[in-house]
């Protein structure tokens, strides 16, 4: 794909702070955290969310940390949504009250998306690192009162896959629209705690027919979406939509990310919003076009006929495993690093896991 | 035929400025539908039957056959945008 064919982002995942009051061990976000001096003001992300939605941006995805933790949020959610923006809180429900979450909506928020740790409050509370269980029943109670449409989000892994049909069964308790199931991916903190997270294949296995008989049940009522972590598959995930085609991210800070990994490849030279505008960023930078079309891909990619599905897997996943960005995802069966993959799932040591901003 | 469609809680069909087209927006994605299906979107509205729709739309546009109607809710049926009241 040549340069200018390359076409506007649909969405944008603004980071607004990595300041949260829970502790999971399988958090994503990078093990260096930017620190509350360092995050865009409330003027720097409005100029953000205006020069998105100019840019072609629709839908805005209001995460971190704790989005729930910048004052600014209520104001931040009117100027996307008044640009004519979808609007997604993505929250662990800390923080929210009957008259936040009434005042979101009546801003302009689309839609929430509330993560849970696991379906018994003592796991939960676990996993969390702090008693965080009541506040997201609570918070689901609300965002039901208000009539927006809500997702539950749970992160799978070793310690709560046994509890899948209690989830699923909590999910319909909270009355949720929709039911992310995604088992943990090994970015961030949650790469640190690899061996720990990981789940059996029993485990797998197991989950299953519970998740395809749930899907049946609940059809119509709960949509439920499973994803599995690629390292037990013979082919990659694909590479979101495409490396720079669909969506961005930005940092607390204003670094501007082609995919919320991508602080990981440290070879990458990543842009700020406070250096350069958006759109040149979009389309000039190094970083946006580093891997964007088919002319970076190296055998077997190059040649074979799934390219153009997954786009070579993942380029996050490829550095952190290869050390190279640009090497053939290491968890595609024709990968010559495959072995390295293998050698992660045989690995027979189960550690207790770290927690986040505890270890 | 008495089914109506709806547009599902918390999808929107709006005019995008930039790409100069309509867009579904819904906690899913976006979806950039065609002339035809933004036209049977816009009918959408939990009140009007498939009949209904059909008979609106022929008053306005030649050649609106049933079928395709229904083939485009159904599509929009399976994506979650709409749903039958
Ligand atoms: C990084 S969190 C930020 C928002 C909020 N703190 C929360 O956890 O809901 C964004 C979303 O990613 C999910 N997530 C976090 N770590 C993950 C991982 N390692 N793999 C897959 N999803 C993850 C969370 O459950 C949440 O839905
Ligand atoms: S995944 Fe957990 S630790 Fe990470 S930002 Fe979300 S709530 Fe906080
Ligand atoms: S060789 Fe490359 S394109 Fe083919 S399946 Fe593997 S990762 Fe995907």
């Amino acid at each position: 794909m040549a340069v200018n064919s390359v076409g506007p982002p649909m969405g944008l995942l603004a980071e607004l702070t990595h300041r949260c009051p829970l502790h999971c061990p399988y958090c994503s976000n990078p093990l260096e955290l930017i620190g509350r001096s360092d995050e865009l003001d409330t003027d720097a992300w409005r100029d953000v969310l205006t020069q998105a939605r100019e840019l072609g941006v629709l839908q805005v995805h209001l995460s971190g940390g704790e989005p729930l933790a910048r004052p600014d949020l209520p104001e931040l959610v009117s100027h996307a949504a008044d640009l004519g923006c979808y609007v997604n809180l993505v929250t662990s429900g800390l923080g929210l009250t009957a008259e936040r979450m009434d005042d979101l909506a009546e801003r302009g928020l689309a839609h929430v998306q509330l993560s849970v740790q696991a379906a018994s409050e003592q796991t939960a509370n676990r996993i969390a690192g702090t008693r965080a269980h009541q506040h997201k029943l609570r918070a689901a109670e609300l965002v039901r009162q208000s009539g927006l449409p809500l997702s539950v989000n749970v992160v799978l892994h070793r310690a709560n896959h046994d509890e899948l049909p209690e989830i699923i069964a909590l999910a319909e308790q909270m009355q949720a629209d929709r039911l992310e199931l995604a088992n943990t991916q090994y970015y961030g903190w949650a790469l640190r705690n690899r061996d720990a997270l990981m789940p059996t294949r029993e485990q797998l296995s197991a989950a299953e027919p519970v998740v395809r008989a749930a899907k049946e049940r609940l059809r119509g009522r709960m949509e439920i979406v499973y994803v599995v972590n690629d390292y037990f598959d013979a082919y990659p995930k694909p590479c979101m939509h495409g490396w720079g085609a669909r969506q961005f991210t930005v940092a607390p800070d204003g670094a501007v990310l082609p995919c919320p990994a991508a602080t990981a490849i440290t070879s990458l030279r990543l842009e700020n919003v406070r250096d350069r505008s958006l759109r040149e960023i979009w389309y000039e930078s190094a970083a946006f076009n580093a891997f964007r079309g088919e002319d970076w891909m190296p055998e077997p990619c190059r040649s074979c006929d799934l390219r153009g599905q997954d786009f070579g897997g993942c380029r996050c996943q490829a550095f952190l495993i290869t050390g190279d960005a640009a090497a053939t995802d290491p968890v595609c069966s024709k990968s010559p690093h495959r072995p390295l993959v293998d050698e992660i799932l045989a690995g027979t040591e189960r550690p207790e896991f770290a927690m986040r901003g505890r270890a | 035929m008495t089914k109506r469609p709806a547009l599902r809680r918390g999808v929107r069909l709006t005019y995008d400025d930039v790409r100069q087209t309509h867009v579904v927006l819904f906690p899913e994605g976006v979806l950039v539908p065609n002339s035809t299906a933004t036209a049977v979107l816009q009918r959408c509205d939990g009140e009007s039957t498939v009949n209904q729709i059909v008979e609106a739309l022929a008053q306005r546009y030649a050649g609106v056959r049933k079928e395709d109607v229904e083939s485009v809710l159904d599509r929009f049926a399976q994506r979650r945008v709409i749903e039958w009241r």
